[in-house]
C-alpha cells in the first residue's frame, strides 16, 4: 500500500496551487464571473501553455504527460480551492475521459486541442425529465444516409456557453430509460440547428439549455459503438464524479480553514468565539469531515478501474455530499452575519458546495445506487 | 382541555379567510410565486389594507389601535395568512418598536409614533448590530454625547455604525441602542433613541447578500443630531427595552403556518418532478428516500407547533414570553431551513440556474419549471435564519442557563 504522489504528481500539484493562489484570486474570479463572457479565456491558455495541465491525463502519444485519474484528482482539488470556474471538469475529465475510452481518429483528432486549449467541450447529458438517471434520454440521433440527425433537449449544460464542441447523449434506438440503445457524439457547438440560452449558474458558472433541432452530423462524430454507448457513459460520468469529489474536497478543505482562520480573529463577549467548545466541537466535527472527504475521493480515484468501480464511487459521492451540506451550512453558521454576505469568499465556497452536492447526483441518489450494487 | 375551536373561534376564521380572499392583491401574490424581490409599494400595499381594516396591530392592545385579538385568534390570522400565501408584514414596527413604545414611551411618543406605525405610513428599521456588537449586543459602540443647543432644548450627537440592518434603504425612521454612557457595565451605558433616517450625516450603504438580494444594509451616523425628546424610556436604561423588545421578536419566530404552507409546497413539487432511476419512473414523493424526509419534517412541525400552542395558552394565561420562546426560535428556524433544503433537492438539475441572470426569455425555451427558479437563493438566505435574531447557539446558551439553570 503507497498512499504516496510521485515527485511529478507532488510538483503538478504545487505548480498549480502556486500559480492559483498567486493568480486566480477572489477578486480575479469575482471579475471574471460578473463579465460579459463569465470566464477567464486568458487563465484556460495559461492552464494550456504555462502549466500544462489540460493535458495531464492524457497519453504522450498525444502530447499530454501520461498521467490519469490521480493527476486529474490533483488539478481538481486545487480548483476547488480556488473555486476554479474554467471548465477543467467538463473538457479535460469528461471530454478527455470519452476521447480517451473510445480511442481512434476522432480521440487523434480532439485531444491535442484539448491540450493545446483550443477545444473546449461541455457535457451535453442531462434531460429536463430525466433527473439524475444517465438513460432517461429522449434526445433521439436517427439515422440518415451516411450521418444522423440529431433532434432534443438538453438541461443546464455547464460551460456550454463557452464550448467549441458538445458530447451529447442521444438515442439511436430503445425506449425511453431502456439501458441500450445509448449513443455518444461529439459535436461542433456551432453547427446549424443548435441553438442555446444562456444564463448564469447561482455557483458563478455559466450554463444553457441547449435544443437541437434536426442538427445533422457525421458518422465520425460517434464516439464508441452505436446504441452501446450507455456503459461508457456510466464510466466516464463515474470518473468525473470521482473528479468532484476531488474539487468537493478542495472546496470543504477551503471552507474550515477559513472557518477555522475567523473563529481565532473574530472577538464577542471579549474573547475569540473560537475559544466558545460548541463552535470548537463544531469545527472538529468539520475537520472530520474534510479528512473523511479526502479518503473516500483517494479511495473512489484508486478504484476507478476495478469491476465494482459505481459502488465506490457512489459510496464516495453519497459521502461527499453529506459532508458538503454539513460543512457548508456551518462555515456560514459560524461566520455569523458575514457568512451570508456575497462580498466575501466564504459564501461562494458554501454555494459552490451546495451545487457539488448535486452534480451527478445528489446523496440520495448514490445511496440509492450503492443499496442496488451492494451484496 | 380541548384541541377545537369555538363557534366563536371558526366564525372568526371564516371572517379572516373571506376577508383575504377578497382582499389579497393578485399582483403580490403573483408576485411571491414568481419570487420576484418585493418593492416598497409592495410591502405597503397589504399593510395598509389590513390597516384600513384595523387589523394591522394584530398584538396590540385595544387602546392603541390593536385588534386585542386573543391569541387564539391571532394563530388563526397567522394560519389564514399563510393558507393564502398572503406576506407577512414587517416586524419592525408592528412587533418591535411599536410595543417598546407602547410599554415604555411618553404619552407624547405614544401620539406621535404609534398611529403612524399601525397606518404603515412611517417604516421602520432596527438598528442594533454593529460590526462589533453582534451576539453580544452589549458591547455596542455607537456613542450618543449630549449638548444643550443654541436653541436652549436638548440633543444628543451620534456618532457610530449599525451594520445588517434590514431593508434600512426604504426606512423613515431607525430606532437605535447607543451608548450614552461609556464608563458604567456595558449593560447599563444604554439608551434607546428613535432616530429620523432624513435626518443629515446617515448613510445607508446596501450589502448584498448569497441569492443576490438587496436586503441588508450598513448604516452610517455622522453626527447626527437627535432632540432628547426621541429617547424612550430613561438615559442609561436602553438595555430594558432591548430585552423587551428581543423577546416579543422571538414570539411568532416559529413561523408554524408559514412552514405548514412550505411543506405542501414541497409535496406539490415533489408530485410533480418526476424521479427517474433505472427503468423506473415515478413521482419524487413515491420515492421513499425522499418522502421519509417530508414525513419526518412534518412530524417535527407539528412538535413545534404544539410546542408553540402550549406556549400561547401560557401567555393567555398571563405568562409573558419567557426563555422557552428561545426553543421555538431554534426549532422553528431548523425547520424552515429545512424546507429550503428539501426544495432544493428536489428541484435536481434546476436548482443550479441563477434566476436573476435569465434576461430576456421566452416561453419556448424556459429555464426549468417556475418553482425551481428560486430553489437555490431561497435555501442560501435562509441560512439567516438561525444567524439573526439571536444565533441558535446563542438560543441555546439561554436556555442552558434560564431554563436548565447551568
Ligand atoms: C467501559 C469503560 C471502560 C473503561 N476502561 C478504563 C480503563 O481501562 N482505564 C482507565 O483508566 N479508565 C477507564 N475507563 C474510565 C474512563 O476513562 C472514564 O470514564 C472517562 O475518562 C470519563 O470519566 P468519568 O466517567 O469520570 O466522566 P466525567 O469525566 O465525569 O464526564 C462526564 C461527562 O462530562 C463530559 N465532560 C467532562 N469534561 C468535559 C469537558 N472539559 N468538556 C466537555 N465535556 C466534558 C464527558 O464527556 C462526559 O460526557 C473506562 C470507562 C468505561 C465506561
Ligand atoms: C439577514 C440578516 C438580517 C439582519 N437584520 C438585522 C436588523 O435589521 N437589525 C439588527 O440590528 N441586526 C440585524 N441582523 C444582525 C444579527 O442580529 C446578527 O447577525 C446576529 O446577532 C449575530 O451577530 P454576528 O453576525 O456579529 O455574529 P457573531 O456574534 O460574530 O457570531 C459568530 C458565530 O459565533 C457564535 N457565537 C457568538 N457568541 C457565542 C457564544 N457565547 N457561545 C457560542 N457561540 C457563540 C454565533 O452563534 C455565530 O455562530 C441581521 C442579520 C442577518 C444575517
Amino acid at each position: 500500500m503507497d498512499f504516496n504522489f510521485t515527485d511529478e504528481q507532488t510538483m503538478l500539484r504545487d505548480s498549480v496551487g502556486r500559480y492559483l493562489s498567486d493568480t486566480y484570486t477572489f477578486d480575479a474570479r469575482m471579475a471574471a464571473v460578473n463579465g460579459d463572457s463569465g470566464w477567464n479565456p486568458g487563465v484556460w491558455k495559461a492552464f494550456a501553455e504555462e502549466l500544462g495541465i489540460l493535458g495531464a491525463p492524457f497519453a504522450e502519444a498525444h502530447g499530454g504527460l501520461g498521467g490519469g485519474a490521480i493527476e486529474n484528482m490533483i488539478v481538481m482539488e486545487e480548483i476547488g480551492k480556488a473555486l476554479v470556474i474554467e471548465p477543467y471538469l467538463q473538457t479535460v475529465v469528461i471530454g478527455g475521459g470519452f476521447l480517451k475510452a473510445a480511442g481512434g481518429a476522432l480521440a487523434d483528432a480532439v485531444i491535442p486541442q484539448i491540450i493545446d486549449g483550443s477545444a473546449v467541450i461541455a457535457f451535453a447529458y442531462a434531460e429536463p425529465q430525466g433527473r439524475y438517471n444517465l438513460a432517461d434520454l429522449r434526445t433521439t440521433a436517427k439515422r440518415d444516409g451516411a450521418g444522423y440527425v440529431l433532434n432534443g433537449h438538453k438541461a443546464v449544460v455547464y460551460a456550454a456557453p463557452w464550448a467549441t464542441h458538445f458530447i451529447v447523449t442521444a438515442r439511436t434506438g430503445g425506449s425511453v430509460r431502456e439501458r441500450s440503445g445509448v449513443s455518444v457524439f461529439l459535436i461542433p457547438a456551432n453547427a446549424t440547428g443548435i441553438t442555446r440560452r444562456d444564463y448564469p449558474t447561482v455557483d458563478g458558472a455559466r450554463a444553457s439549455e441547449v435544443y437541437f433541432e434536426n442538427v445533422a452530423v457525421g458518422a465520425d462524430t460517434l464516439i464508441g459503438v452505436e446504441g452501446e454507448g450507455l456503459p461508457l457513459v456510466e464510466q466516464v460520468v463515474d470518473e468525473a464524479t470521482a473528479a468532484l469529489c476531488a474539487e468537493g474536497t478542495g472546496v470543504v478543505r477551503k471552507l474550515h480553514e477559513g472557518t477555522l482562520d475567523y473563529s481565532r480573529q473574530r472577538k464577542q463577549f471579549g474573547k475569540a468565539i473560537g475559544e466558545f467548545q460548541v463552535l470548537q466541537h463544531r469545527m472538529v466535527d468539520m475537520f472530520m469531515e474534510v479528512e473523511q472527504a479526502v479518503s473516500m475521493t483517494l479511495m473512489a480515484t484508486l478504484r476507478l478501474d476495478e469491476p465494482d468501480r459505481a459502488r465506490h464511487v457512489s459510496s464516495a459521492k453519497n459521502k461527499i455530499s453529506r459532508g458538503a451540506r454539513f460543512v457548508g451550512q456551518n462555515a456560514v453558521q459560524i461566520h455569523g452575519g458575514i457568512g451570508i454576505s456575497n462580498e466575501l469568499a466564504i459564501g461562494h465556497y458554501f454555494k459552490r458546495a451546495s451545487m457539488i452536492e448535486s452534480q451527478f447526483g445528489d446523496a440520495d441518489y448514490h445511496l440509492r445506487r450503492y443499496e442496488s450494487l451492494m451484496d | 382541555m380541548d384541541l377545537n375551536f369555538s363557534p366563536e373561534d371558526i366564525a372568526f376564521r371564516d371572517e379572516v379567510r373571506t376577508f383575504i380572499a377578497d382582499n389579497y392583491p393578485a399582483g403580490l401574490k403573483a408576485k411571491s410565486e414568481e419570487g420576484e424581490e418585493l418593492s416598497k409599494a409592495d410591502f405597503l400595499s397589504w399593510h395598509k389594507t389590513l390597516a384600513a381594516k384595523g387589523w394591522a396591530g394584530i398584538a396590540w392592545p385595544v387602546e392603541y389601535g390593536g385588534t386585542g385579538w386573543t391569541s387564539v385568534q391571532r394563530y388563526i390570522f397567522a394560519e389564514e395568512s399563510a393558507r393564502a400565501d398572503a406576506m407577512r408584514l414587517l416586524p419592525f414596527g408592528l412587533n418591535m418598536v411599536g410595543p417598546v413604545i407602547y410599554t415604555f414611551g411618553t404619552p407624547e411618543q405614544k401620539a406621535k409614533f404609534l398611529p403612524r406605525i399601525l397606518s404603515g405610513d412611517d417604516w421602520w428599521c432596527q438598528g442594533y448590530s454593529e460590526p462589533g456588537a453582534g451576539s453580544d449586543l452589549a458591547n455596542l459602540r455607537t456613542k450618543a454625547e449630549r449638548f444643550t443647543g443654541d436653541d436652549g432644548k436638548e440633543y444628543y450627537r451620534v456618532n457610530g455604525q449599525k451594520t445588517w440592518t434590514t431593508l434600512a434603504q426604504h426606512a423613515d425612521w431607525i430606532f437605535c441602542l447607543v451608548r450614552t454612557d461609556p464608563t458604567v457595565k456595558p449593560q447599563e451605558g444604554i439608551s434607546f433613541l428613535l432616530i429620523d433616517m432624513k435626518t443629515p450625516g446617515i448613510t445607508v450603504r446596501p450589502i448584498i447578500t448569497l441569492g443576490g438580494e438587496h436586503e441588508v444594509n450598513e448604516v452610517w451616523l455622522e453626527d447626527v443630531i437627535v432632540p432628547v425628546e426621541n429617547r424612550v424610556f430613561h438615559e442609561n436604561k436602553g438595555w430594558t427595552c432591548a430585552k423587551f423588545l428581543l423577546a416579543h421578536e422571538r414570539t411568532g419566530i416559529a413561523g408554524v403556518a408559514a412552514s405548514k404552507r412550505g411543506v405542501e409546497r414541497i409535496k406539490t413539487i415533489a408530485r410533480t418532478e418526476i424521479d427517474s432511476f433505472g427503468d423506473d419512473a415515478q413521482p419524487l414523493l413515491a420515492n421513499p428516500f425522499f418522502k421519509r424526509k417530508v414525513a419526518e419534517l412534518e412530524i417535527d412541525l407539528t412538535a413545534l407547533e404544539f410546542t408553540e400552542l402550549r406556549t400561547l395558552a401560557g401567555e393567555s394565561s398571563g405568562k409573558g414570553p419567557g426563555p422557552e420562546s428561545s426553543l421555538l426560535k431554534i426549532k422553528g428556524t431548523e425547520i424552515q431551513q429545512r424546507i429550503t433544503e428539501l426544495a432544493l433537492e428536489a428541484v435536481g438539475h434546476y436548482g443550479a440556474p441563477y434566476f436573476r441572470g435569465f434576461g430576456e426569455g421566452d416561453n419556448e425555451h424556459p429555464i426549468g419549471p417556475d418553482y425551481a427558479h428560486r430553489a437555490a437563493p431561497t435555501y442560501f438566505n435562509m441560512r439567516k435564519t438561525s444567524i439573526y435574531g439571536g444565533s441558535n447557539e446563542i438560543q441555546r446558551n439561554i436556555i442552558a442557563k434560564m431554563v436548565l439553570g447551568l
